[in-house]
C-alpha cells in the first residue's frame, strides 16, 4: 500500500510500534469499502480520529476497528475485532469493521491459512486495543490532572473515583498525541465482557441482502470482462490458434494470447464466456500427459518401498516386526480433489504507467504482491492489493494463479480488467489436494501394541506424514516413513493439508487394530495416551492431558460405553494445535446405510465467538464426511474427468447427520479451528458404517463401495 | 443486438444484448445487482436463484428472450429494508459462513415458506437439496427456515 507523503505527516504522531508492527493510520483507512455497522446508539460521528492502523475513534464515540486479515468465512472479520475491542474496553455495538487493505508496514501476517489468523493474531491483537486504551487513560489524567491508576474504563467511557465520566468520542484528539505504550496492561481472563461471548458475523446484512462484497462482484468505470481459454490437460501447450468465430460474438473487444493461454475481452462477461468457446486451437503435447491408474500404480508402490531416512525412527521397529505374534498391514489411497469454493477465481487488475491497481480475493496478498512485481518489473510501491470478502478458500486461494493472470493481461492490453474463471477452469486447472496414499503396519505381542510402522506417499507433498502429532511418543518401537512424488499436475494445500486423508488411514486402522485385539476402540486410544513418553514431550507438538479428555467427553456425549446395538465409529485428531474428538453413529435404512448423528468436542482453548466457532466446527465436519464420501476427480492423458457440479458430487442438506458441538471450557491462549474438525470425521463415519455394514473402507472416496 | 424491457424488483429496466445471454449476466453486469451470484453456470448449485413470477428460478440457465413481461426478483428486491423474515432469521441464526450461497438460499427459502407455511423438516431439507452450501452451513439453513414457519 503506498502512502503520500501528506498522509503520513497528518497522522505521524501516533507512530510507535505496539504489539503487531502497530504503527499510525493513514489515508487509505477511509477509502475502505465495506463498513459494517451494527446497531448501535450512537449517531454517526461527523469527525474521526485515527488512533493507529487498526482503530479510529468518532467524536460520538463509536469506534472502528480495522480487521487485517483476508476473510474466507472462518469469521475472522468478526473474530479479530472482537479480540481488540475486548481489551479497549468498548461496546461491542458501537463498532464498526473494516476490512483493512494489505499494508506491511502497520500490519504482520495479512494471510488467512492453516488456521493461524486467530493463533497468530491473539496477542498482538490484545495489545493494539490495550494501548490505545491507555493513551485514553492518560488523556483523561490530563484533563482531570490526575494519575491514570486512580482510573477505570467501561463500555468506551473512563471513570474517575468521584464519579466523573468522560466518553472515548471526547477524549480520541487528546489521546491520539501520546505514543502508544509498548507493553501495555492486559486485561485479566475473568474480565472478559466480549471475548466467549456469540457475536454475529459482522457482514450479515450485506450477505443477506446481495449488497456487493466479494471479488466478483468488483465493478469499475470502462472495465472490460475477461475470460481465459486455457490448454485442455496438463502437459500440453498452445501451438496456434483460430479466433475468427470468437471475434463474430457481440460485446468482444479483444482476443490476446497470454503464453499459454487465449484470453477474451468483452463488455461483460456472457460475450467473453460464449466467444471463449468459438476459440478453435491446436496443443502440442511435449510434457507427459498423466493418468490416473499409474498415479495409483506409482502410490502404491512408494508405499512398500523404505525411505532414504525416516522422518522418526523409535525403538527397533524391526525386531518388533520379527517377534510379533501378530501384524496387521493395511494401505489406504485418496484421488487428488479440486477446491471448490463457491466463488469461483477471479480477480481486477488495473496497470498502467503509474501504478498497478489489483482488487479481490486472495488469502495471501503480500505473497502476490512481490510476485507481481517481480513479474511485471514494478517496484512494489506502484502496487496496491484491495481484499474484499472470499467466496470460500478451502486452501485454493493461498495460490494466486489467478491474480498474477489478472496482472499480466491488464498489464498486456492496458485497460482495466476483471478476469473471470468459469466454474469448468476453476475444477480443472487447479492446484489440486495431491492424490496420497499410506501403509500402516503394527506388530500385536501379548495382545498390545508393540511397534507401528507408517509409510506415506503424496504427489507433491514433502512431507506426508506429520511425525509430531499423535500417536508419536505412545509407542515403543515405531517408524514414519515419507515419499515424495512429481507430476505436472499442479497441487496445493487444501483444507487441512495432509492430515486431511492421514487422519482417515490411521484412525479407521485403530479401529481395526482394536478389533483384532478385542479391546474397545475408545479404550485402546486412550490405554495407548497411558503410555505416552515424557522424555519426549520435547518432540511433539501435542500434550497427552486435553487429548485424553476431547476422546473422554466425546465418549461420554455420545454414550459409548451404553451402545448396545447402535452403530457407533470413533475417531480422535490433534491438528492445528487443537484436539478433537468425533463419534458417528449408522443406522441402516431400507438396506442403505445413513450417518444420523456425529458428537463432536473440541478442545481449542478460548473460544473467541461461540457462534461462529460452531459454524467452523459443523462446517469442517459436513466438509470432511462429503469429500470422504463423494470427492473424485481422476485424470486421463491430464485431463481432469470432472468439469462441474454435475459430475463432481458435494454434499447436500439431505446427507448431512445431526451435529453435536462441545467445547472444551479453558483458559489457554486460542488455536485454530477452521480446518482441525475436518480430519477425524471422514474416519468417524467409516468406523461407524463398518459397525453397520461389516465392510471396512481403505479408500476415498467410499460411497460406491458402501452404498452401491 | 436486439433491446429488451425487462422488469425487474418492480421496476422496468432496457437491456441490449444477445438473445441468449442468461438472466444471470443481465442482473450482474447490465444492472448491476450481484447479489445474484455464479456458482456453475448449469443450474446445479444454485447460487443465481431469483424468483420469476414469484416462482424460483435458476438465474443461469433462462436466457434473456424467454422472460418476456414476467416480474422478476431478485434478492435485492425481496424485502425494502432487508427485513424479509427469513433475512432475519438469517441473522437471528448467523448462518452464512463465507455467505457467498446464501441469497440463492435465502431466494428458494422464501418461495417455500410462503407456499408451504407448515412445510415437515423432509419437505425443507427435500426443496433445500437443490442447492450446494460448500462451506456447509446446511444444519443453519435448516434450523432458520424452521424457525420461521408456522
Ligand atoms: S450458477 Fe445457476 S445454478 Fe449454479
Ligand atoms: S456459506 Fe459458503 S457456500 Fe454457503
Amino acid at each position: 500500500m503506498s502512502l503520500t507523503d501528506t498522509s503520513r505527516r497528518d497522522f505521524i504522531k501516533v507512530s510507535a510500534a505496539a504489539g503487531g508492527g502497530l504503527l499510525l493510520g493513514v489515508t487509505w483507512l477511509t477509502s475502505c469499502k465495506q463498513d459494517t455497522q451494527l446497531e448501535s446508539p450512537l449517531p454517526m460521528p461527523a469527525s474521526w480520529k485515527e488512533m493507529s492502523a487498526y482503530v479510529k475513534i468518532g467524536d460520538t464515540g463509536r469506534v472502528t476497528i480495522f480487521s487485517p486479515n483476508p476473510e474466507i468465512g472462518q469469521n475472522v472479520k468478526t473474530s479479530m475485532p472482537m479480540i481488540l475491542a475486548e481489551e479497549l474496553d468498548v461496546d461491542w455495538k458501537d463498532v464498526i469493521v473494516q476490512q483493512a487493505g494489505l499494508d506491511t508496514d502497520n500490519y504482520t501476517r495479512q494471510v488467512a491459512g492453516g488456521s493461524q489468523s486467530i493463533r497468530q493474531g491473539w496477542l498482538p491483537l490484545r495489545k493494539a486495543g490495550a494501548a490505545v486504551r491507555a493513551m485514553l487513560l492518560m488523556a483523561a489524567a490530563e484533563v482531570w490532572e490526575t494519575q491514570t491508576t486512580d482510573l477505570t474504563t467501561a463500555l468506551g467511557k473512563v471513570y474517575h473515583p468521584d464519579g466523573r465520566v468522560l466518553g472515548y468520542g471526547q477524549l480520541a484528539s487528546i489521546a491520539a498525541a501520546y505514543d502508544p505504550p509498548e507493553d501495555p496492561p492486559l486485561k485479566d481472563l475473568a474480565d472478559f465482557k466480549i471475548i466467549g461471548t456469540g457475536k454475529e458475523n459482522v457482514d450479515l446484512h450485506a450477505i443477506v441482502t446481495g449488497a456487493p462484497l466479494y471479488g466478483i462482484d468488483t465493478y469499475r468505470e470502462g472495465m472490460l470482462y475477461a475470460v481465459i481459454k486455457r490448454p485442455p490437460a496438463h502437459g500440453k501447450s498452445l501451438k496456434s490458434y483460430d479466433d475468427s468465430a470468437a471475434r463474430t460474438v457481440k460485446g468482444i473487444v479483444d482476443v490476446v494470447q497470454m503464453q499459454d493461454k487465449i484470453a477474451v475481452l468483452a463488455t461483460s462477461t456472457w460475450p467473453a464466456i460464449k466467444a471463449s468457446k468459438l476459440l478453435s486451437a491446436t496443443y502440442t503435447d511435449d510434457d507427459p500427459l498423466e493418468n490416473s491408474e499409474q498415479h495409483s500404480k506409482m502410490l502404491q508402490e512408494m508405499i512398500s518401498k523404505p525411505s532414504a531416512s525416516p522422518r522418526r525412527d523409535d525403538g527397533d521397529i524391526e525386531s518388533a516386526m520379527a517377534q510379533a505374534d501378530e501384524i496387521l498391514e493395511r494401505s489406504y489411497e485418496a484421488p487428488f480433489l479440486p477446491h471448490n469454493p463457491l466463488e469461483p477465481m477471479n480477480f481486477y487488475a488495473d496497470v498502467t504507467d503509474e501504478k498497478v491497481e489489483l482488487h479481490g480475493p486472495i488469502q495471501t496478498p503480500e505473497w502476490q504482491l512481490n510476485r507481481i512485481a517481480e513479474a511485471l518489473s514494478r517496484p512494489k510501491e506502484d502496487i496496491s492489493i484491495g481484499m474484499t470478502r472470499m467466496g470460500g478458500g478451502f486452501g485454493r486461494r493461498l495460490y494466486g494463479n489467478f491474480v498474477m493472470e489478472a496482472a499480466l493481461l491488464s498489464d498486456q492490453v492496458r485497460k482495466p480488467i476483471q478476469l473471470l474463471w468459469t466454474r469448468e477452469d476453476d475444477m480443472t486447472e487447479g492446484p489440486f489436494r495431491p492424490a496420497s496414499a499410506y501403509r500402516i503396519r503394527a506388530a500385536i505381542k501379548d495382545n498390545s501394541l508393540s511397534g507401528y510402522h507408517i509409510t506415506g506417499a503424496g504427489y507433491g507433498m514433502r512431507n506426508a506424514c506429520r511425525e509430531r502429532f499423535w500417536p508419536t511418543g505412545c509407542i515403543e518401537n515405531y517408524r514414519v516413513e515419507s515419499h515424495n512424488l512429481d507430476s505436472n499436475i499442479p497441487t496445493g494445500a487444501w483444507r487441512a493439508p495432509v492430515t486431511n486423508f492421514l487422519a482417515f488411514a490411521e484412525q479407521t486402522f485403530f479401529d481395526e487394530l482394536a478389533e483384532k485385539m478385542k479391546l474397545d476402540a475408545v479404550q485402546l486410544r486412550l490405554d495407548l495416551l497411558e503410555k505416552f513418553d515424557v522424555s519426549l514431550q520435547e518432540e511433539v507438538d501435542y500434550d497427552p492431558e486435553p487429548m485424553r479428555r476431547v476422546i473422554e467427553v466425546a465418549r461420554d456425549r455420545s454414550s459409548w460405553n451404553e451402545r448396545g446395538n447402535r452403530h457407533l465409529g470413533f475417531s480422535c485428531y490433534f491438528s492445528h494445535n487443537s484436539y478433537v474428538a468425533e463419534v458417528a453413529e449408522a443406522i441402516i435404512k431400507d438396506d442403505i446405510p445413513q450417518i444420523t448423528k456425529v458428537w463432536c468436542v473440541v478442545d481449542c482453548g478460548i473460544v473467541i465467538n461461540p457462534k461462529g466457532a460452531i459454524n467452523q466446527v459443523e462446517g469442517g465436519i459436513i466438509d470432511g464426511i462429503g469429500h470422504a464420501m463423494y470427492g473424485d476427480l481422476r485424470f486421463t492423458d491430464g485431463a481432469a474427468d470432472v468439469r462441474n457440479f454435475d459430475s463432481f458430487r458435494l454434499i447436500r442438506m439431505s446427507e448431512i447427520p445431526e451435529i453435536d458441538v462441545h467445547f472444551i471450557p479453558s483458559d489457554k491462549d486460542p488455536t485454530g479451528l477452521g480446518e482441525p474438525t475436518l480430519p477425524p470425521a471422514g474416519a468417524a463415519v467409516a468406523n461407524a458404517l463398518y459397525s453397520a455394514t461389516g465392510t471396512r473402507i481403505y479408500n476415498q472416496p467410499y460411497v460406491k463401495k458402501v452404498v452401491g | 443486438m436486439p433491446s429488451y424491457s425487462i422488469t425487474v424488483n418492480s421496476q422496468t429496466r432496457s437491456v441490449t444484448a444477445d438473445e441468449d445471454t442468461p438472466l444471470l449476466w443481465i442482473l450482474r453486469d447490465h444492472l448491476r445487482l450481484v447479489g445474484t451470484k455464479y456458482g456453475c453456470g448449469i443450474a446445479q448449485c444454485g447460487a443465481c436463484t431469483i424468483h420469476i413470477d414469484g416462482a424460483p428460478m435458476r438465474s443461469c440457465s433462462v436466457q434473456i428472450s424467454q422472460l418476456g413481461d414476467a416480474e422478476i426478483t431478485t434478492i435485492e428486491g425481496l424485502s425494502a429494508k432487508g427485513d424479509h423474515v427469513l433475512q432475519q432469521a438469517w441473522k437471528d441464526h448467523d448462518v452464512p459462513q463465507c455467505g457467498y450461497c446464501q441469497s440463492g438460499q435465502i431466494m428458494t427459502a422464501a418461495a417455500l415458506i410462503r407456499d408451504f407455511p407448515s412445510a415437515s423438516d423432509g419437505e425443507i431439507t427435500q426443496t433445500m437439496n437443490a442447492h450446494i452450501c460448500r462451506c456447509g452451513s446446511y444444519p443453519k439453513i435448516h434450523q432458520a427456515i424452521k424457525s420461521v414457519l408456522s
